[in-house]
């Protein structure tokens, strides 16, 4: 076995993993705190990064693109919270994960309702060459996003542990009757959750849409997210990262070792398929909450 | 967030004991009016039906709506009775469409109702085995694996030669619709088909959801451990729930493939069309069976209403790329309006509806012939 050639791949692995950790990361952020499975996070992600290249393909600048999509962000972030998550309070989890499904298809329509449907390419500037570390190659762009990764990672950690709505947050997470009981406002902190998960989706969106070019399958993203969480633990930010992680190695070897014996494209499943095996294990995930349940 | 396990209490069918309470009032044996409904409804779907009805009408809304209704007959058993979420409903629709095509094309001394039987057997023993992971798992960790299920199975029928007969594209026609010597490859004939299917289906359903199975099933759902406490074989029900769910929805992807498309291709059995499924028991009504028809009739119907209306409104305007995009935003508009504003579906509304126009008919009844109410005509 070829050793180098198989660290090359385990590292690539890695970095795609990262990438979804980070569309994972949002999900984390809303079912945490609300307790809704927000399967519209990958429609978000296209909105997002559909918005942004439309914008700066109209002239604007690059911040000024970024300044706008995150204000688009953050009111749909918040009529989504207003509109539908709101009058749905105290629902079964099923009946709120329906309704995100039903927004994802809205934002999916609208957005390329308003931008068209033809595939955009999205430069951020960063270039994809091979950078030689150790005798591994390693994509420097892949180098860049798990750099952004980490940042927000660690800006979302200091925000949770340092901020008075982060500590909000978390009491929220932990408790919802006890945060409404000390005189939280809940619905101040649902509107900052869906704002922040619309951030974490333009970022997501970018790294992505730069990679895959911004198009309708870039909402299918979701669907790679979903065994990351699975993994993780549904409540969990280390779980998103780990997961990915795992993911995004598992993936790559697969692909390469035992794909070509089985006819290859098996990447569309195997994630699900590892996930499954280790949740017959671990039912609640790596670092999941273990539902207590009474009768 | 201790507690977000899917499986709390579904809005029961707000249909319940009262649908049948005026007749009782009066004392008098007679069929109820539900009985009576689903006679007329059959006998028109029988007998009227193939008399008057277009080719277009049969072809592009019946057929496909027959399809569709027992496919979301099959979902509804396992996430509306026993409450356990599935994302990959079309994935057993693959199968029983692939499995019935293989039989047709590799034994074809059976007769095709043998077929039938054998797909739905054989995708309930592909359910069986993606439900296992049920046994360990709850809500959204359960939803999410289901989507191996839709996953792999699409991967398999693409990746596979053997299962389409080594056709290049993937792409494969079924062989026309006979059934004991009978052809039945007209429209007509193919619908009549998939009405029988269905209707014998939805009977045997029908006796299921009220036996003490659906009663388990029920108690599954509404609360798993207290089920466990009262002695049920919790671990038996979810399995079987999987295996007649699976079974029902693979006979509704022959119907699928074999009286509606005519053709089989893994692309249309995707994420899409378990979705589809989803929507139809969510829109119709959790555990109703009712539900699963009325969410078909609206999920078959809409797109083509859509359609003509925005043809009509915008002319020109209204090419197929803004259409299918309309589409999109409407469906979702509608599954949301719907969650909001009528959770347990169009079933519930319809049962409101039913209850305001008997409500006003008594009343006026009443005023009218003070002595007599029987004339109502329920």
């Amino acid at each position: 076995m070829d050793w180098s050639f198989f660290t090359e791949v385990l590292v690539g692995g890695l970095l795609s993993g990262v990438m979804y950790s980070l569309v994972a990361i949002g999900f984390v952020l809303i079912y945490k705190t609300s307790g809704v499975l927000n399967f519209a996070q990958g429609a978000l992600l296209l909105f997002a990064a559909l918005t942004f290249v439309s914008l700066t393909e109209r002239g604007l600048p690059f911040w000024a693109g970024i300044a706008l999509t995150l204000a688009a962000m953050t009111a749909i972030g918040a009529l989504i919270e207003r509109t539908v998550l709101r009058p749905l309070v105290n629902q079964p989890p099923i009946t709120l994960f329906m309704a995100t499904l039903g927004v994802s298809y809205v934002i999916e329509g609208a957005a390329q309702l308003l931008w068209g449907t033809q595939v955009h390419g999205l430069d951020l500037g960063i270039d994809d060459l091979p950078l030689e570390i150790g005798g591994v190659l390693i994509s420097t762009f892949d180098l860049f996003a798990a750099a952004v990764a980490g940042a927000m990672v660690a800006g979302l950690t200091l925000f949770f542990r340092y901020t008075r709505i982060g500590l909000g947050f978390r009491a929220v997470a932990d408790d919802p009757l006890a945060a409404l009981a000390v005189g939280l406002s809940l619905d101040r902190i649902w509107t900052a959750v869906w704002t922040a998960s619309g951030v974490v989706a333009l970022v997501a969106g970018l790294l992505w849409g730069a990679r895959l070019g911004v198009q309708f399958s870039l909402s299918l993203v979701v669907l790679k997210a979903l065994p990351v969480l699975v993994l993780g633990g549904f409540d969990s930010i280390a779980g998103a990262i780990v997961g990915g992680l795992i993911v995004g190695a598992v993936e790559k070897l697969a692909e390469v070792y035992a794909g070509p014996l089985v006819g290859g494209g098996i990447e569309g499943w195997i994630a699900y398929v590892a996930a499954l095996g280790f949740l017959l294990i671990r039912p609640a995930g790596l670092f999941g909450a273990k539902p207590v349940e009474r009768v | 967030m201790t507690d977000l396990a899917l499986d709390k209490p579904v809005p029961p069918n707000a249909a319940g004991p009262n649908r049948t309470a005026p007749t009782a009032r009066r004392g008098m044996v007679r069929p109820s009016p539900t009985a009576l409904g689903v006679g007329l409804l059959l006998a028109v779907a029988f007998g009227l039906l193939p008399l008057v009805g277009s080719e277009y009408l049969f072809d592009a809304i019946l057929t496909p709506f027959l399809a569709l209704a027992l496919a979301g007959l099959g979902l509804n058993i396992l996430t509306g009775y026993a409450g356990q979420v599935s994302l990959g409903s079309a994935a057993f629709m693959a199968v029983g469409a692939y499995a019935a095509f293989n039989l047709s094309l590799r034994l074809p001394e059976l007769p095709f109702v043998v077929d039938i039987l054998l797909a739905g057997l054989v995708a309930a023993a592909v359910g069986l085995v993606f439900g296992l992971p049920s046994l360990r798992l709850r809500g959204f960790y359960l939803a999410v694996s289901t989507l191996a299920a839709q996953f792999f199975v699409q991967w398999v029928f693409n990746k596979v030669g053997w299962f389409s007969n080594n056709s290049p594209s993937g792409i494969v026609t079924v062989p026309p619709l006979s059934v004991a010597g009978l052809a039945l490859d007209g429209s007509v004939g193919r619908y009549l088909f998939g009405l029988s299917v269905v209707s014998v289906v939805t009977l045997v359903v029908w006796r299921l959801v009220d036996s003490p199975t659906g009663r388990a099933l029920a108690a599954l759902r509404d609360h798993e451990t207290a089920a466990r406490v009262i002695g049920l074989p919790v671990l038996r029900l979810k399995l079987l729930a999987f295996a007649v769910s699976s079974f029902i929805i693979g006979v509704a992807g022959v119907l699928w493939a074999f009286a509606y498309l005519r053709t089989v291709e893994p692309a249309g059995f995707n994420l899409d069309r378990s979705f589809q499924i989803l929507f139809i028991v969510i829109i119709g009504g959790l555990a109703s069976l009712r539900g699963a028809f009325l969410g078909a009739a609206l999920i078959v119907v809409f797109p083509l209403a859509l359609a003509r209306l925005g043809e009509t409104l915008l002319g020109g305007l209204f090419d197929s790329g803004v259409l299918e995009m309309s589409q999109r935003i409407v469906l979702g508009l509608l599954i949301i309006a719907f969650l909001i504003a009528e959770p347990a579906g169009l079933s519930a509304l319809l049962d409101r509806l039913w209850h305001r126009i008997a409500g006003r008919l008594t009343a006026l009844c009443s005023r009218l012939c003070p002595r007599s109410g029987s004339n109502r005509s329920v």
